[in-house]
């Protein structure tokens, strides 16, 4: 039985994971983006999720007392132990991939924080606070151009649909819970995961209707980020990410 | 001199401070300054990040300690403080006057009111029209988006409210 500091440490580096690891995604297309405003505002967006995921860390941290730092998490841990949702480690495909997985993560993080950032946590309060206006913008923006390529032409409605297909057996994932959700929620306060999940699925319904496309039906889901299993694509994320320290253990600026 | 106005002669040191990527406002302008704590040998500046991937937020922090240092202060440390969390309502009127002569209009409305998501006139900071346009909600900076004027048509940024 896990107890609360367990939990709390588990659950804040999570959120650390899932900022982080889209972070690197999105960081992913400067230089590559499909056009400039594009590309700096993925960048800023990646800005924003990178920040986020430092505030988080460093909390961690601190709460284990062991002396690991941000850096510490984020380059000196294996694939096993980052728990990230499957769904953020997914490839930055097409530019309609990419927009189809931060719509999905946002509409599910927007609530999530919201939830924490009303939570019994002074700190995990005061984190959530800050980031929450940063990813209502990020939203804002993702969201426009669901809909503008959804109802846009024939190719990037037919193009953004796939992308919502291929990318829909990873959302189940985000409303799972398990043992370290159930604590956070019953001894602090935090989210309740069943809720955030009506609120997603209106708000989806919403905006693919928004966008004249099909929200796809519940199938199976695929699962595992959260305990560490990863899928094929999350080995060469963090071989890129951790280059440095694995080429030269111990670096430091 | 009284501990009064030791903190008062500190927040004019830090009022030469300028931000890093806006260097025509200073870190007292910004809002980011929240608190100066005296102690008999110590000094503790209370510092708001502003955006959490800001990454200035470093630099802002050692030009602090480098601009006291340098007044001759030596126990100096920054105390990072997250709540109540940064807004572009924090900037000062003098801050938003800056900007705006500097050529960056400054943020319209009230961030709290989630003024983000409706649409305020953002007004030219060369001649004032309320005739603009957004080019990009992103610019050379996270904070500010790219607008062009339609009277005067010059290309100008905005500081985005949020």
């Amino acid at each position: 039985m896990m107890n609360k500091k367990q939990a709390i440490i588990k659950y804040t580096l999570r959120l650390g994971d899932n900022a982080l690891i889209l972070a690197q995604r999105l960081i992913e297309l400067v230089a590559h983006g499909p056009e400039l405003e594009e590309e700096m505002a993925n960048a800023n967006f990646a800005l924003d999720y990178l920040g986020q995921a430092r505030m988080f860390y460093s909390y961690a941290g601190e709460l284990e007392g062991n002396g690991r730092k941000e850096d510490d998490f984020a380059f000196m841990r294996g694939e096993r132990e980052f728990c990230n949702f499957l769904l953020l480690e997914q490839p930055n495909g097409h530019f309609g991939d990419t927009i189809a997985r931060s719509v999905m993560f946002e509409i599910f993080y927007l609530a999530q924080l919201e939830a924490i950032a009303a939570c019994r946590d002074e700190r995990l309060v005061e984190i959530a606070a800050r980031a929450v206006k940063e990813i209502r913008y990020h939203l804002r923006h993702d969201s426009q151009w669901l809909v503008r390529l959804g109802d846009g032409t024939d190719e990037s409605h037919a193009k953004i649909q796939a992308s919502i297909d291929e990318l829909w057996r990873f959302t189940g994932e985000m409303f799972a819970g398990d043992e370290v959700d159930d604590i956070i929620r019953d001894e602090f306060g935090g989210p309740d995961l069943d809720k955030i999940k009506t609120g997603w699925q209106s708000g989806m319904t919403r905006l693919l209707a928004d966008a004249t496309l099909q929200m796809p039906e519940d199938k199976w889901m695929d699962d595992g980020g959260r305990t560490g299993r990863h899928s094929e694509h999350f080995g060469p994320l963090i071989a890129e990410m951790q280059y440095m320290q694995r080429s030269y253990p111990g670096l430091d600026w | 001199m009284s501990a009064e106005n030791n903190v008062k002669q500190v927040w004019d040191w830090l009022a030469d401070v300028p931000d890093p990527e806006i260097p025509v406002v200073s870190v007292v302008d910004l809002g980011i300054v929240r608190n100066i704590n005296i102690g008999d040998d110590t000094i503790e500046v209370e510092v708001a990040p502003t955006y959490s991937g800001c990454p200035a937020t470093e630099v802002i922090e050692s030009s602090i300690l480098e601009k006291l240092v340098d007044e001759g202060l030596k126990d100096v440390s920054i105390k990072r403080v997250l709540s109540p969390a940064w807004t572009t309502d924090w900037i000062t009127e003098s801050g938003r006057d800056k900007l705006r002569d500097y050529g960056i209009a400054p943020p319209v409305g009230n961030a709290s009111k989630r003024e983000l998501l409706g649409k305020g006139a953002v007004h030219c900071p060369r001649c004032g029209t309320s005739q603009t346009t957004v080019v990009s909600e992103f610019g050379s900076t996270a904070c500010k988006a790219s607008y062009k004027c339609d009277e005067c048509l010059e290309p100008f940024e905005y500081f985005k409210c949020i």
